[in-house]
């Protein structure tokens, strides 16, 4: 259990970096409080995996430090760090028995043999392979293997925090569903640091206090869940956040107005924009209302995906998703309204605030 | 169901089936047509029964060769299979090392037998050779021609040389294939190089140690070209394997007959213990 900084980290798999293109990693400057649950959020090749292999010290940073507990830990082996992490497919020790497979890590600590034999019949009840235990690890399915990992991740109690890196990406959905619960309840009950890398947004906003969004190589919004999805920092968690996505639209910042096509809408603020930056307008498929009021649309497709539908449409030549409730009804001539403090305005892709 | 046979196939394989008896079975029949009978020339021939065998068999010559290649196939066997793995657990596994290494390996391996004999045999010559003048120098008496120990130190020095890289490059593509996240989770795990050998290097190499450890053994057994061309066989008897013994018998003695016994106990010798090998270890894989 401990606090994690990281302090100015940032990391080229090249051995001379010349631009900032060249960073896989650009500069991360953060702190991972103790007990916390983060899930890192981002699209394949954001550099999630690579900042969480510098955390557990498989990777060396280029640059920065790591701190534990406020102690430096940027030069220590991934021994000395007393952290789990679970890769994203399985990693077994095949000749072993699947028992033996979640005392390796303890045996490796020279643990007590009695605390290795309480702790994996713990884990081993936990992961449901009890029948299990006295056969070799060779002959399982990629998920029970996949469950083993997971064991031997969870199976230390004493560590400074546990890293997944997409741990159920291999896991069949009724039992992601289970682990998820085990893993929190786990984490509630032993309090260790919790990273939790994923690219599955429902995942990550089910999971975590605190979500951390990755996009090329940088973390773009740290948050709780209802402060990605209504205040996105970065035109990018507004898109990769939330079914549909957010609706982004160029517009003219005119005092506290917005100007999208013809159409003038009212902002609840008055943001200040930079002069000659490329500004847009953000606004969330939920808090568009369809209406015989407002600006007019043209509707092209609706799809009802169960509880409510989702009306794809074009406003000002742009296409536009719109969410209405499952009974709400769709005039023939439609209009929208959007609501003015759901607005934000964005210059160069980054949230504009009001003091701006 | 009724099964369908499809005859067609037959003339299919029966290009192969008629390459095969000419070049395989043909051959060996007339061994085995030797080995029961006996010829004074002129194309006559004698039932002889097992006499051959038995011949074979109870003579102190065969015993002893066998003894000796017994003897050598364990030596070099339990040199080459560690250092091979040592060797292959060393080797680069990126950059321009890779390429530089693994034609080093395999440069031993393209040189034909007899011209490897050649080399090492005036190689270890105490007057012409760099390592005889040169253990000459250092006061270590070292003659091959002479001295029977000597003679076996060279032969498996030779072996060794010649044949290691192949224990080497079949274990490093077995290490070749183990993705990187089995040494980070070994990493975390916090397991030491010994385990990391242990739990994840050496499974994975296993299949291809079998094959290693039967293609060296079954060579090994079957050695002929390098002491032939080396010792000759000697000093004395002291490097005479089955397969020089076999080719004296044949070709120096032509007795034909007990030649034509002594191939086919040799050749079974070598399925037999093969199956063996083969079957012990795959058997504690499948247990294991």
């Amino acid at each position: 259990m401990a606090r994690i900084n990281l302090e100015h980290i940032r990391h080229a798999y090249g051995a001379k970096p010349k631009s900032e293109a060249d960073y896989a990693l650009k500069e991360v400057h953060h702190e991972w409080n103790d007990g916390g649950a983060y899930a890192l959020l981002g699209p394949s090749g954001c550099g999630k995996t690579t900042l969480l292999n510098i955390i557990s010290g498989l990777i060396n940073p280029s640059e920065g430090r790591i701190l534990f507990d406020g102690t430096d830990v940027t030069h220590l082996t991934t021994q000395h760090r007393n952290i789990a992490q679970v890769f994203q497919f399985p990693v077994i020790y095949d000749t072993m028995t699947v028992y033996d497979n979640l005392a390796f890590p303890l045996r490796n600590r020279h643990v007590p043999e009695a605390e290795v034999d309480r702790r994996v019949k713990e884990i081993i009840d936990m992961i449901g392979l009890g029948g299990w235990a006295k056969k070799t690890a060779r002959g399982l399915t990629a998920d029970q293997k996949q469950k083993i990992s997971l064991g031997r991740g969870l199976v230390r109690s004493d560590v400074s925090a546990i890293l997944f890196d997409e741990p159920l990406t291999v896991i069949d959905p009724e039992m992601k569903w289970v682990l998820r619960s085990q893993i929190k309840r786990l984490h509630k009950q032993f309090g260790f640091t919790m990273v939790y890398v994923t690219h599955d947004q429902t995942e990550a906003l089910t999971f975590a206090d605190k979500v951390v969004v990755m996009y090329d190589g940088q973390i773009v919004q740290i948050g709780t869940p209802a402060e990605l999805f209504e205040r996105p920092r970065h035109t990018f968690v507004g898109y990769f956040i939330g079914s549909p996505g957010m609706n982004v639209l160029p517009a003219e910042i005119e005092g506290n107005r917005a100007a999208v096509g013809e159409q003038s809408i009212a902002l609840s603020f008055q943001p200040k924009v930079k002069a000659g930056a490329k500004t847009e307008l953000g606004i969330r498929p939920e808090f568009i209302s369809l209406g015989r009021e407002g600006m007019p649309v043209a509707i092209t497709k609706v799809e009802d995906i169960g509880r409510h539908k989702v009306v794809r449409a074009r406003f000002a030549d742009r296409p536009i998703s719109i969410i209405v409730d499952e009974d709400g009804e769709i005039p023939a001539e439609p209009r929208v309204s959007f609501d003015p403090k759901a607005i934000n305005i964005y210059a160069d892709s980054w949230r504009v605030g009001e003091e701006a | 169901m009724e099964k369908t046979w499809n005859n067609k196939a037959w003339f299919m394989v029966l290009p192969v089936l008629v390459l095969v008896a000419f070049s395989a079975v043909i051959p060996l029949m007339t061994v085995v047509n030797y080995s029961v009978q006996d010829t004074f020339g002129n194309n006559e021939f004698f039932w002889a029964g097992t006499d051959w065998f038995m011949d074979v068999l109870e003579s102190d010559r065969f015993w002893d060769a066998l003894t000796r290649n017994l003897i050598f196939s364990a030596i070099i066997l339990a040199i080459e299979i560690p250092l091979g793995i040592v060797i292959a657990l060393n080797m680069p596994k990126k950059g321009i090392g890779v390429p530089i290494c693994l034609v080093l390996m395999a440069l031993p391996l393209l040189i034909p037998w007899n011209v490897v004999g050649t080399i090492w045999q005036v190689f270890g010559r105490v007057d012409i050779g760099l390592l005889g003048r040169t253990l000459a120098a250092l006061g270590i008496n070292y003659n091959y021609v002479q001295n029977p120990i000597d003679a076996w130190v060279t032969l498996i020095v030779m072996d060794v040389w010649h044949w290691t890289s192949l224990v080497v490059l079949l274990c490093y593509a077995g290490l070749v294939s183990i993705p990187d996240a089995y040494y980070q989770a070994a990493k975390i795990d916090g397991a030491s190089r010994w385990s990391v050998f242990r739990y994840i290097q050496l499974p994975k190499m296993k299949r291809v140690l079998l094959i290693a450890f039967l293609l060296r053994f079954m060579d090994s057994f079957m050695i002929y070209t390098e002491p032939f061309v080396v010792t000759g066989g000697g000093p004395g008897n002291s490097t005479t394997f089955l397969s020089i013994d076999l080719v004296k018998m044949a070709i120096g003695q032509f007795d034909l007959g007990p030649a034509a016994a002594l191939s086919i106990i040799y050749f079974l010798i070598i399925l037999l213990l093969s199956w063996i090998f083969y079957t012990v270890m795959t058997t504690s894989d499948a247990q294991g």
